[in-house]
């Protein structure tokens, strides 16, 4: 019996699903040993019976807890499908913001009418068994979690820092390139792909576990940055965990 | 008399989450809604504050679908505020990145999305067993896709070597050599599309609508331009909202927007019925091939003038190569700002339509962002059209009608996750 699989996606741009298809049309082996019983992005079919859920996105609103608690008692297992799921990710910018200010800058008077709360990722919700990190998940490192999944093994993620993978591409490092770069503190394992196309490591895979985060604001802070700017940059991907490391609840 | 209530939770094969909700009541159409139930995302306000460098980056995450048409808008409206001047060899590699995605966005809905329901599927996946040629031509006509847009921008979700000026890293000779040899390769894939388009049975459904896209001299135009409607008129970028201005209507849990008619449509077959004759010749033959003269007025035939893209992406993106081949790939540093504090609005025909992205920037930090988006500017259209299709379809099976709604729908390519400015409603 093939393991059945499903997907389901919760506040997120859906990038990380379309990179599972992607992932599928480039590894279609894969489509023979598992059974897709629910995309709804993909296929109108609909299985409520799996063993493996995907889950994609942060959760944003109190009402979306239920249904992610019901994937939950489905499923044997939890996969927290890139930044938004593992991290909160970009939705959590706005955790640091007045949540009142956010809703009537974007909707005005109306701002009462849709649901929201700060945006938290699926390990604040539900036990997540594990993670494929990355905004959006990498390719290959989805293709070998199914592998690991089905061989009863929890998907494996780096712990060290991407320095290390920048060091294995043989990058040059963007501190000496004049530039900054969040590597330092950075979860590796897509084989620094920024640093390699010229831009410095945002940090969408998260922080390594016990990161410096005194160290990589002197750094950046030698390198020309002001207070803003480091905030900015280190709460592009990394607002939900900054805050829980400095005990700060959000608005 | 007929009563219908027609009940889609999550239209399938659509990105993001809307329900379709029909409710036919002694042959009276009472309620005939797209809801829209993504959750809001607050990507403007989230800019506010942030330094201008991060805004294509940012904004890039609204959709993993047109995350290099997010990122373009978003680099030209901070480059206008910025007054910037991006190099020729930063605007060819622009044009040819912004193709990549066109394409891949393109081949995922024809093929993905909307062929199952033609060929009387749930999903592609079946079609692997039964149409494998079918399938493979999509997924090498993607892979292509995907692999121009990396080559270009380093990922095509989420591009990364895109920046306000220019790049940060840039393709190599023979990188664009290797891409020219395989989209030359493509013309069988396209005219195979094509061939396939044509055999399609698509439901013989008319509304006349405006049709709005952005035009620019002789070019199929892609990025910049004017705002350019089939009812007459044409306005500049910065004057978008006197096209878009966003209304609320009660029956729509969206803000929806209207020009000179109750709704317009902007998309594949808004940019066919505006810039037909820009198209390449190769194009303009598909679209003969398909029986396609502009005015085109069914809705579902937006899947054919995709196809038509397609082809017309693909010569342009040889002909782009050849110039950037031509020309040689230099490496060159992003053009600067020459102020750190302005205001711009920029815009792009991404896959769905026309995007616009509106920045105000004061000491290098935003202050101020506004993004309107395709498929906001398509739902109320979306909504008349199905207002139209119903009363015309009562005597078919519940079976067959919804699966007419949901055809409409997914025509329209809707990308419901990009909702950075709708509103969310539950009804009772």
């Amino acid at each position: 019996m093939k393991p059945k699989v499903a997907f389901f996606e919760f506040t997120s741009c859906e990038g990380c699903q379309l990179t599972v298809l992607d992932t599928l049309q480039r590894h279609p082996e894969l489509l023979e040993v598992i059974e897709i019983v629910q995309f709804r992005e993909a296929m109108s079919e609909r299985g409520e019976d799996y063993q493996i859920a995907f889950i994609e996105g942060s959760c944003t609103r109190p009402s979306d807890e239920a249904k992610i608690r019901e994937i939950r008692e489905q499923a044997q297992i939890v996969v927290a499908l890139g930044a938004c799921a593992h991290l909160g990710g970009i939705n959590a910018i706005r955790n640091r913001m007045p949540l009142e200010q956010t809703r009537e800058y974007v909707y005005g008077d109306k701002k009462d009418w849709f649901e929201t709360y700060p945006a938290r990722p699926l390990s604040a919700v539900i036990e997540v068994d594990a993670v494929i990190p990355g905004c959006p998940i990498d390719r290959k490192e989805f293709a070998t979690a199914v592998t690991h999944l089905l061989q009863g093994r929890k998907p494996a993620i780096p712990d060290y820092p991407l320095c290390i993978d920048c060091k294995l591409t043989e990058n040059v490092c963007m501190f000496l390139r004049g530039q900054t770069c969040l590597g330092p503190v950075t979860r590796a394992g897509c084989e620094a792909i920024c640093p390699a196309q010229g831009q410095g490591c945002e940090g969408c895979r998260g922080l390594i576990p016990s990161p410096n985060m005194h160290s990589i604001k002197q750094a950046l802070r030698e390198h020309g940055m002001t207070e803003d700017q480091i905030a900015a940059k280190l709460s592009l991907f990394l607002t939900y965990q900054t805050m829980q490391l400095e005990g700060v609840t959000p608005a | 008399m007929t009563t219908l209530k027609v009940d889609v939770h999550h239209v399938t094969r659509v990105e993001g989450h809307g329900n379709i909700v029909v409710d036919v009541q002694n042959g009276v159409l009472k309620q005939c809604d797209l809801q829209i139930v993504e959750t809001p995302r607050f990507f403007e306000a989230m800019l506010r504050g942030r330094p201008y460098l991060d805004a294509s980056h940012l904004t890039s995450r609204i959709c993993g679908i047109c995350a290099v048409g997010h990122a373009t808008a978003s680099l030209r409206a901070t480059e206008q505020a910025l007054g910037v001047t991006p190099s020729p060899q930063t605007t060819l590699l622009r044009k040819l990145n912004f193709h990549g995605e066109i394409l891949d966005s393109h081949i995922l809905h024809i093929y993905m999305l909307v062929a199952p329901d033609y060929l009387g599927v749930g999903s592609v996946i079946p079609l692997a067993q039964s149409a494998p040629d079918v399938v493979l031509r999509a997924l090498r006509m993607k892979q292509l896709a995907g692999d121009l847009c990396a080559a270009i921008c380093g990922r095509h979700t989420h591009p990364i070597s895109m920046t306000v000026g220019g790049f940060t890293h840039f393709p190599s000779l023979e990188t664009l050599r290797e891409l020219r040899a395989r989209l030359v390769a493509s013309r069988a894939d396209c005219d195979a599309t094509i061939e396939l388009l044509a055999g399609l049975d698509f439901p013989r459904f008319e509304r006349d609508t405006e049709y709005v896209a952005l035009h620019k001299g002789e070019e199929y135009c892609f990025i910049d331009g004017v705002i350019d409607s089939s009812d007459g008129g044409r306005w500049d970028l910065e004057d978008y909202r006197l096209i878009t201005n966003e209304t609320i209507v009660p029956h729509s849990s969206a803000k929806h927007t209207r020009h000179q008619r109750d709704s317009y449509m902007v998309g594949a077959l808004a940019r066919f019925n505006i810039n037909h004759d820009k198209l390449h010749p190769r194009a303009r033959a598909a679209a003969e091939a398909l029986g396609l003269a502009p005015k085109v007025i069914n809705p579902y035939l937006i899947a054919a003038a995709q196809a038509v893209e397609v082809v017309h992406c693909t010569e342009d993106a040889i002909l782009l190569i050849d110039q950037l081949l031509e020309m040689g790939i230099r490496h060159e540093e992003p053009a600067a700002p020459t102020r750190l504090t302005g205001e711009g609005v920029g815009a792009a025909e991404v896959p769905r339509g026309t995007l616009f992205h509106h920045y105000q920037i004061e000491d290098g930090a935003i202050v101020g962002a506004n993004c309107v988006i395709p498929t906001g500017q398509n739902l109320a259209n979306i909504e008349l059209d199905m207002r139209a299709l119903v009363p015309t379809i009562l005597d078919r099976s519940q079976e067959d009608i919804t699966l007419a709604l949901e055809m409409l729908v997914r025509a329209y390519d809707p990308c419901i996750s990009c909702s950075t400015h709708m509103l969310n409603v539950r009804f009772v």
